[in-house]
């Protein structure tokens, strides 16, 4: 295992994160999987369950729980007994958890609890592109920023030092660029002592209102010694490059701008802030002192340039941030954007050489693969539904029911909010209502939205796409699997009984391989005037690939229904021949149940 | 010393396992190597790009126009990275489509024109390679194969070797290494 391993290694930036909580003597791990978070814990999870193959007991507990909030409230609870803890999530994760964190704050902990947030500008993975540090600022938790895997396993140490010595959780604050970026990390020596924490009675640990009027100012204490930890710490380092231009930066558009300084040979000094909360107030003070303009380079909100034209008001600096170049607060910043930016404010030379536009080149959008299961549920309903009928989706590979042919996702905001919204679509309209939930998302966030659907009595059709695992974040085991994290064997949840449990009355149980069953279960759950639960139970055809393979026939017709109403990638047209692509076929043995001319048949 | 390749390919096509190939190669030359690429939702079925950056580098993503090479596994991705290599830079490109759900498919000529008009065009069949070494999965040692041949980047056959022995299961090692001569010997 690479990151078992010793001297220098090509890291991923999440797994030099889990690499340096190893280093660092980690004791509890926690996470809800999700892009671009997910290797982090996947990467402890592995180690676990290696070491325990090896023979050896694993030195530390990690687990996939069952929501961020329950993953943040866990390890909060290890690390208030004095253990080390890390929980991971992305950055949409963290607005889950936020109601923990931000009184968690006010009662801090006692081992070091370091929680990761990995954030997506350009929401390459996502549903928007938020900027977490403002949760630094909103919960008062000092945070780091790591430019590099190197950093990243760095600064992770660091931070449980830090935590422990404030007694505050620490925000680890990562971009796809740097979570999903490889480059070489020295490796240091795993501390692998196991520890049990003991919990002391007696602290302000129950934040009824005289409590937490007492913690607040405390908390505000605690993050003055953050801030002259900010002043000292080496992360926050200036490297000079001549000149008397200042140009203060983070995160990943560091890499850019170091790299445009010395490619256009620019004349200027670099404040990089590694500890980006509590800004290190004299420091950034004394820089601008020294300079004669600012330009600061971050992307999405003006986080740091807001916290530096603070500090420099009343000087007579000009400050250049958002707005001026192509610095927009939309988007991730690259080479191109920076190069372009500085070189203008240079003076300098710099031509991006665009030869094509892109944006004519067919895209090639992610798709439900060959034999998913999703695809086949999507057909069905599409078959019986009512064209108007309203169809609120939630997060997983389902959401790509929003491509043609099936567009079968009209609405969706964040996890659960399928069956949440769904009631209210159905309160608002006269349309048919279906809405579409995962497992792993309906234990997460689905289970108090189908109470309410239930309590209330609201009319709709709730489906859970009940594949097995947690598909689109790279199939980490959730409550529905009798396996956790650890490779232990855990208690299955069994959804049936907690649908029945609720109180939801018309529950049908469906695979949704089998075309004419799943249409009639369809059909009775419209006709039902009610609340319906169908749960499409079939496990994600990446983990249950078959050995068959379908080919097409001379029968056929060229109805092309296969290939327009089913759109399996395995299914093309060559030059107006419909053909299967044995080596994407799957073998799921859906498409000749679609094939109005029994022209598709199993390979013998 | 800054070179720069961008791997480009389908999800599925082992683009992110040969630029990993590459870095670990790098490493074993003694050199500082970044690379980026993309998971989750970009994974399923869409458009896959690496890029493998080496030398005096920091950033894992390329500028637009600076790249050395494009190595392309699938004939429009090497089309859609165009921009990010140099003007006269070098596109080495499977010529198997691989057609997406909508959308039309420009045809192979109208791609293989559009590149040769600012690049140094090299296409090979990597899929017959690879079937003929033993399995397509190896096209992406193939690829790699023929990257070495064409001597862009300052690495010896025996770190490739050393990297492919490294991340690659160790019952399929022979037959990639054997796929990365074969993609060597394509390359004159």
């Amino acid at each position: 295992m690479e990151i078992l391993g010793k001297g220098r290694k090509i890291l991923l930036g999440n797994e030099a994160i889990a690499r340096g909580a190893l280093e660092a003597n980690l004791d509890v791990a926690t996470t809800y999987p999700g892009t671009p978070s997910s290797e982090i814990a996947d990467s402890l999870s592995k180690v676990a369950i290696y070491l325990k193959k090896e023979g050896k007991e694993p030195f530390f507990y990690f687990q996939y729980s069952t929501n961020e909030k329950v993953a943040i409230e866990f390890a909060a609870a290890s690390a208030i007994c004095g253990l080390r803890a890390l929980t991971c999530m992305k950055h949409v994760g963290l607005n889950v958890a936020s109601d923990a964190l931000m009184t968690y704050a006010y009662v801090g902990c006692k081992g070091g609890h370091v929680i990761v947030t990995a954030d997506d500008p350009s929401c390459h993975s996502s549903q928007n592109e938020q900027d977490n540090r403002l949760y630094a600022k909103l919960a008062n938790l000092p945070m780091l920023e790591p430019s590099s895997p190197q950093e990243a396993k760095d600064m992770t140490k660091m931070a449980f030092e830090i935590s422990e010595k404030i007694s505050l959780p620490v925000l680890l604050r990562t971009t796809t660029r740097i979570s999903h970026m490889r480059g070489i990390v020295e490796l240091e020596e795993m501390k692998m002592e196991k520890k049990k924490g003991k919990f002391v009675k007696g602290g302000d640990m129950v934040t009824v209102p005289e409590i937490a009027r007492k913690l607040h100012p405390i908390l505000l204490e605690k993050m003055e010694k953050a801030r002259k930890i900010s002043e000292e710490i080496e992360f926050n380092r200036i490297e000079d490059f001549g000149g008397d231009i200042g140009i203060i930066t983070s995160g990943a558009p560091y890499n850019y701008t170091i790299e445009a300084i010395k490619d256009l040979k620019l004349k200027c000094k670099v404040f990089k802030l590694g500890m980006s909360h509590p800004l290190p107030y004299n420091k950034i003070l004394k820089f601008l002192e020294e300079c004669k303009k600012i330009v600061v380079i971050e992307e999405l909100e003006p986080y740091i340039e807001e916290g530096v034209k603070t500090i420099a008001n009343g000087m007579n600096l000009e400050i250049y941030g958002k707005g001026y170049g192509e610095f927009k607060r939309y988007h991730e910043y690259d080479m191109d954007i920076v190069y372009s930016t500085l070189a203008k404010f240079f003076g300098k030379k710099w031509n991006i050489r665009k030869r094509i536009d892109e944006r004519n080149i067919t895209p090639r959008p992610p798709v439900l693969c060959p034999g998913c299961p999703h695809r086949a549920t999507y057909y069905a309903v599409k078959q019986v539904a009512p064209e108007d009928a309203i169809y609120p989706t939630d997060i997983g590979c389902y959401t790509l029911g929003l491509l043609p042919p099936y567009k079968t996702a009209d609405f969706s905001l964040c996890m659960g909010s399928s069956f949440g919204s769904a009631c209210g679509f159905s309160y608002a309209t006269e349309q048919k209502v279906i809405a579409f939930i995962g497992d792993s998302t309906f234990f997460h966030a689905g289970i108090p939205a189908l109470i309410n659907a239930v309590h209330h009595n609201h009319d709709l059709v709730a489906v859970i796409l009940d594949n097995s695992t947690t598909a689109m974040t790279g199939h980490q085991p959730h409550p529905g699997n009798d396996i956790d994290g650890m490779g232990d064997k855990a208690v299955k949840i069994d959804m049936e009984s907690i649908v029945k449990g609720i109180g939801v009355k018309h529950v049908e149980i469906v695979n949704p391989y089998n075309l004419e069953k799943t249409k009639e279960a369809f059909k009775r759950a419209l006709d039902y005037k009610g609340l319906s639960v169908i749960i499409s139970k079939a496990p994600c055809i990446l983990l249950a690939r078959r050995e068959e393979k379908y080919e097409i026939t001379e029968n056929c017709k060229k109805c092309k229904i296969c290939l327009t109403k089913l759109a399996c990638p395995a299914i093309y047209s060559d030059n107006g021949k419909i053909k299967i692509n044995v080596a994407l076929c799957t073998g799921c043995g859906f498409c000749p149940q679609v094939c109005p001319f029994n022209a598709i048949r199993r390979i013998e | 010393m800054k070179k720069s390749i961008i791997v480009a390919g389908v999800g599925g096509q082992g683009v992110i396992t040969a630029a990993n190939i590459i870095a670990k190669a790098a490493l074993e030359e003694g050199y500082n190597v970044v690379t980026s690429e993309l998971h989750g939702m970009a994974q399923r079925g869409g458009n896959v790009e690496c890029n493998v950056r080496i030398g005096d580098v920091l950033s894992p993503i390329e500028a637009s126009g600076m790249a050395d090479a494009i190595l392309s596994f699938e004939p429009l991705e090497a089309l859609r990275n165009l921009n990010k290599v140099k003007e006269n830079g070098i596109v080495l490109t499977d010529i198997n489509p691989i057609f997406p759900l909508l959308g039309k498919y420009p045809s192979l000529d109208e791609i293989f024109n559009k590149i040769s008009e600012s690049c140094r065009l090299i296409k090979i069949n990597a899929d017959e390679i690879a079937t003929k070494a033993g399995s397509i999965l190896t096209k992406n040692v193939v690829m790699i194969g023929c990257l070495h041949s064409l001597k862009i980047l300052p690495i010896k056959e025996e770190s490739y070797i050393e990297a492919i022995k490294g991340s690659i299961k160790k019952k399929y090692v022979e037959m990639n290494i054997r796929a990365f001569k074969m993609g060597k010997e394509e390359i004159k």
